[in-house]
């Protein structure tokens, strides 16, 4: 099958199989930022935005989101131009192997823009879907409200 | 304090902004073209021989470019517990055996052009199973009528104790003193049985390789490895091919933990390239990771100890008993560390006796995984000390105070057990651990919490505390290298066989040289872990990177250094002696002048006398310094339901100089939560058959965010004097202590002590019930 889908601002046609899960469409178009980590729903390692939205792109039907807008960590920022959000993770140390990053990314994307200064606990609720490993999670709560921190700075300036 | 430029600070981890933009690879991100996939059937059984196996139907299904199993593979004994040469685990392993020995042990693979036509053709293999009788126990793996899981042909390559015919792994056996006389000297004895459980490693990254010749027929392994040199030579010799057509590429690795240090995959992946000359691609599922791949080993402690009222330890005698699971990986290594991570922390003890096993069962099988051994060795230790230290009265950290290891001393253990053969004589030249109780103690408010069993509804609260120490790499085993050169605007290549998994290896190499030569991490372009490119390492575990790697990196800047001054000296006709490196230029300190370096590499690269600026060295040690680190808990028993709610928990740690303090914040951090988690909700849940029945994430619960208590963490100040810049390890002590730290804070809430991990709330509810009273 294909079908159209907006992916980080940009028009594209993919093609894939009737029953395949988005996680595997992207990753099969080269849309690597997109990790698998258990294919099951559990890890948020293949978060994206569906539509603003974050949600497991393993349990999505690639059928079903055709037309809708995809946006994975790169559209938020690239290395060339990085977002706040991942800025911050990197200098607060919240990424270590780097394997649930993008996914943590998308996540606090999503939190700080409908809730710019999110609690401790928000945070905590917030990110309750994505596993890691390898940090406790410390440094990925400290980068989300260093993060919020900055954007709201930004803002308050205009 | 010494004055450093780039150690000690938190630099950015150079490959942070890489992977936070999603545009670093790991394994599965690479593209390789017309790639066939590889896909596993497993055993259903725990025990059977395999008497025949059909793949007449399978090899008909759509895709189907071959099916490897038993009949077609040759079989060569190895083991696939990647560790250095020769081997300390047995080799008792073959590609495809005409047995299986646990649920999730492999018989056949099949290579097709997609996933999905090798996922179908797993369906259609037939297997001919003739079940034999599981062991499921190991403390009857040794029973004479038990089931013998392994023939005779398996073997060990190293001078130890191995009888399969008797299901023994490994035994190590080693005693100094007079027990008898430690025995009769104690006025009181605790003597007590602790279990701790199986565990996955649960990196988010599952195990990934692919394989493919390249434009001059060598074969390339791209893998998800730990131990990329180690790949090399194991696949070499299991796949009987030239080593020197074999390249191994270790990209991004999305964790470890010592999951990956287990050379697994790579053997089949490159089997299934050598032999059909196609590219191949083999990616466990998650369900793949729980079942068939590595574990932590299960131990059984019988520790048994006296003391003196005063206080004295009169003897210590400490029986472990190692369920390896099917396979002896690591079996002799982590068994041996059980006790030689463990027991020098109480160096003054004068009797003692430590036997250790490790036996053979029908069930998964154990590996490398951070704490090695000695997680499991100080979950006894700890609440031994605390059960101790409550007979005579004295508070824990007055206890440990008085018995553990200081700087100067040294302990026997050091000598006569090492990893799988007799140790190394060390003394231990830097220990602060009195520092890390201190710290801790005041972070929670021991003092004020301690015993008072503060209640509110059905709550009631408990502090606990424990203590570890580690190694840095394994002494006179361990090696890496480095090779440097300079480029003509004062930026160094560093490349390096260490293997950075996540760690940030690569970021604290670069600010080691940096160090050296006066320049900015981003002055140092790090190339690490291509057999091909760099130079070798033994890999990431040991807790060995910093120490043993980090001290290569450093003697290969002193080299590139005076080099640097050779041109100098040549420029400018200077003296050595005025000669220092800073702000990326030579300067003499006697007239304030300076050359940068990029003169510099401009000189020797093309004006005069030309040569690169180049070096290369390498590094082991004779000795393996111990980190230390105590860990202090609080937290809230419901009586009612017998649930624990963590409220905090403070860890400290002396691992020398911390060269990058935010990287082992997070090494701390991480192996904190993880041992959180392994203590309160991780658990392998298995049938009467031993078929494991929660291997997914949706049933194997592991600690998320919402779960975390307050953590607090703490580096103390402490410089380690054979270290890098002072750096001893810290990437595997912080899972040492928090189930121990947990047990000793649950008994000080309800009086109730829990031997067996983990602690669930059936089993905390239980144990409150069988107390008449709380009986502090
Ligand atoms: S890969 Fe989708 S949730 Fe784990
Ligand atoms: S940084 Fe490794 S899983 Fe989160």
């Amino acid at each position: 099958m294909n079908a159209e889908f907006i992916i980080n601002g940009k028009s594209k046609i993919l093609s894939f199989e009737p029953d395949e899960r988005l996680l595997i469409t992207l990753r099969n178009h080269g849309y690597t930022e997109v990790k698998n980590g258990c294919l099951e729903g559990v890890c948020g390692a293949c978060v994206i935005l569906l539509n603003d939205k974050p949600v497991n792109s393993c349990q999505v039907l690639t059928a079903s989101a055709a037309g809708e807008t995809i946006t994975t960590v790169q559209g938020i920022g690239t290395l060339h131009a990085p977002h706040i959000i991942q800025e911050a993770f990197v200098k607060v140390g919240a990424v270590q192997c780097g394997f649930c990053t993008p996914g943590m990314i998308l996540v606090a994307y999503a939190l700080l823009k409908e809730n710019p200064d999110p609690s401790e606990e928000e945070i905590k609720l917030t990110l309750d879907g994505n596993l890691c490993r390898c940090t406790g999670y410390v440094k990925i709560i400290e980068a989300i409200q260093l993060a919020g921190k900055q954007l709201r700075h930004r803002q308050h300036k205009g | 304090m010494k004055n450093f430029s780039r150690i000690g600070k938190g630099e950015k981890k150079i490959d942070g902004l890489p992977l936070a933009t999603g545009s670093l690879k790991f394994t599965d991100d690479f593209v390789v073209k017309d790639s066939l996939y590889l896909a596993l059937l497993y055993s259903p059984h725990a025990h059977a021989e395999i008497l025949d196996i059909d793949d007449t139907e399978a090899r008909k299904s759509p895709g189907v470019v071959e099916i490897f199993h038993y009949k077609n593979v040759k079989p060569i004994l190895h083991t696939t517990a990647g560790q250095g040469f020769p081997e300390p685990s047995p080799y008792d392993t073959v590609l495809f055996d005409k047995k299986v020995r646990f649920v999730g042990d492999k018989v056949a693979m099949v290579a097709a052009k997609t996933k999905k036509e090798a996922e179908e053709a797993l369906k259609k293999i037939k297997v001919d199973y003739k079940i034999l009788e599981p062991l499921f126990d190991p403390e009857n793996a040794m029973a004479p009528d038990a089931p013998k899981i392994h023939s005779l042909d398996c073997y060990a390559t190293i001078p130890v104790t191995y009888d399969p015919n008797k299901n023994l792994a490994a035994e190590v056996d080693i005693a100094f003193g007079d027990l008898e006389k430690g025995i009769a000297e104690a006025d009181i004895v605790v003597d007590e049985i602790y279990h701790t459980h199986y565990a996955s490693h649960c990196a988010i990254e599952p195990h990934s390789v692919k394989t493919f010749f390249d434009e001059m027929g060598r074969l390339v392994i791209i893998s998800s490895t730990q131990v990329p040199f180690h790949v090399r030579r194991i696949v070499s010799r299991v796949c009987d091919f030239p080593l020197a057509k074999i390249r191994v590429i270790k990209p991004r690795v999305g964790g470890g933990f010592g999951a990956k240090q287990e050379v697994m995959l790579e053997q089949l992946a490159a089997w299934a390239t050598i032999t059909l000359k196609q590219p191949a691609t083999l990616i466990l599922s998650r369900e793949e990771v729980f079942r068939s791949s590595r574990t932590r080993h299960p131990v059984r402690t019988h520790l048994k100890m006296g003391v003196k009222n005063s206080g004295d330890i009169t003897f210590l005698e400490m029986d472990t008993l190692l369920n390896t699971g099917a396979y002896g990986t690591h079996a002799l290594t982590v068994l041996s560390n059980c006790g030689a991570k463990v027991l020098p922390l109480l160096n003054k003890i004068e009797n003692l006796h430590f036997l250790g096993r490790s036996v053979y069962t029908t069930l998964p099988v154990g590996g490398a995984y951070r704490g090695y051994g000695a997680t499991q060795g100080y979950f006894a230790l700890n609440q031994h000390l605390d059960i101790l230290s409550r007979k005579v009265e004295i508070d824990f950290i007055d206890f440990v105070k008085k018995h553990h290891i200081r700087e100067g001393e040294t302990s026997k253990i050091f000598e006569v057990l090492g990893e799988g053969k007799e140790g190394v004589k060390q003394v231990v030249k830097s220990c602060k651990l009195d520092e890390c109780m201190d710290w801790c103690a005041s972070a929670i408010g021991w003092q004020e919490k301690r015993g008072k069993h503060i209640t509110h509804g059905d709550k009631i609260r408990g502090v606990g505390a424990a203590v570890a120490m580690q190694g840095s790499g394994i002494p006179l085993i361990d090696m890496g290298a480095a090779s440097m050169k300079i480029n003509e605007d004062g930026s160094f290549n560093l490349d390096v066989g260490a293997t950075d998994i996540g760690t940030g290896s690569d970021t604290i190499l670069a600010q080691i040289a940096g160090e050296v030569l006066g320049v900015r991490s981003d002055k140092i372009i790090v190339l690490s872990s291509d057999t091909d490119r760099t130079p070798f390492d033994v890999g990431a575990y040991a807790s060995s990177t910093t120490y043993i790697s980090g001290g290569a990196v450093k003697k290969c800047a002193e080299k590139i250094r005076e080099q640097i001054f050779d041109v100098a000296i040549t420029m400018k006709k200077w003296d050595r002696k005025n000669l220092v490196l800073a702000d990326e230029s030579v300067k003499n300190k006697k007239t304030g002048e300076g050359v940068p370096l990029s003169d510099i590499a401009i000189f020797a690269l093309y004006t005069q006398e030309q040569f690169q600026i180049q070096a290369s060295a390498s590094h082991t040690s004779p000795e393996s310094p111990p980190p230390f680190l105590a860990t202090f808990v609080e937290l809230d028993v419901d009586t009612r339901t017998g649930k624990v709610d963590l409220i905090q928990a403070a860890t400290a740690v002396d691992c020398g100089q911390a060269i990058n303090p935010i990287l082992v914040e997070g090494q701390v951090e991480g192996a904190v939560v993880n041992g959180l988690s392994y203590a309160l909700v991780e658990n392998f849940v298995f049938s009467s058959q031993g078929n494991l029945i929660n291997g997914h994430f949706k049933d194997y619960k592991l600690f998320t965010s919402v779960d975390i208590p307050q953590i607090k963490t703490h580096i103390v100040k402490s410089y380690e004097e054979t270290g890098p810049f002072g750096a001893k390890s810290v990437a595997e002590i912080g899972i040492n202590t928090p189930a121990p730290a947990i047990a000793n804070a649950i008994y000080d809430a309800v009086g109730v002590r829990l031997y067996t991990l983990p602690f669930t709330p059936d089993k905390v509810y239980t144990a409150l019930k069988r107390l008449k009273t709380y009986d502090y």
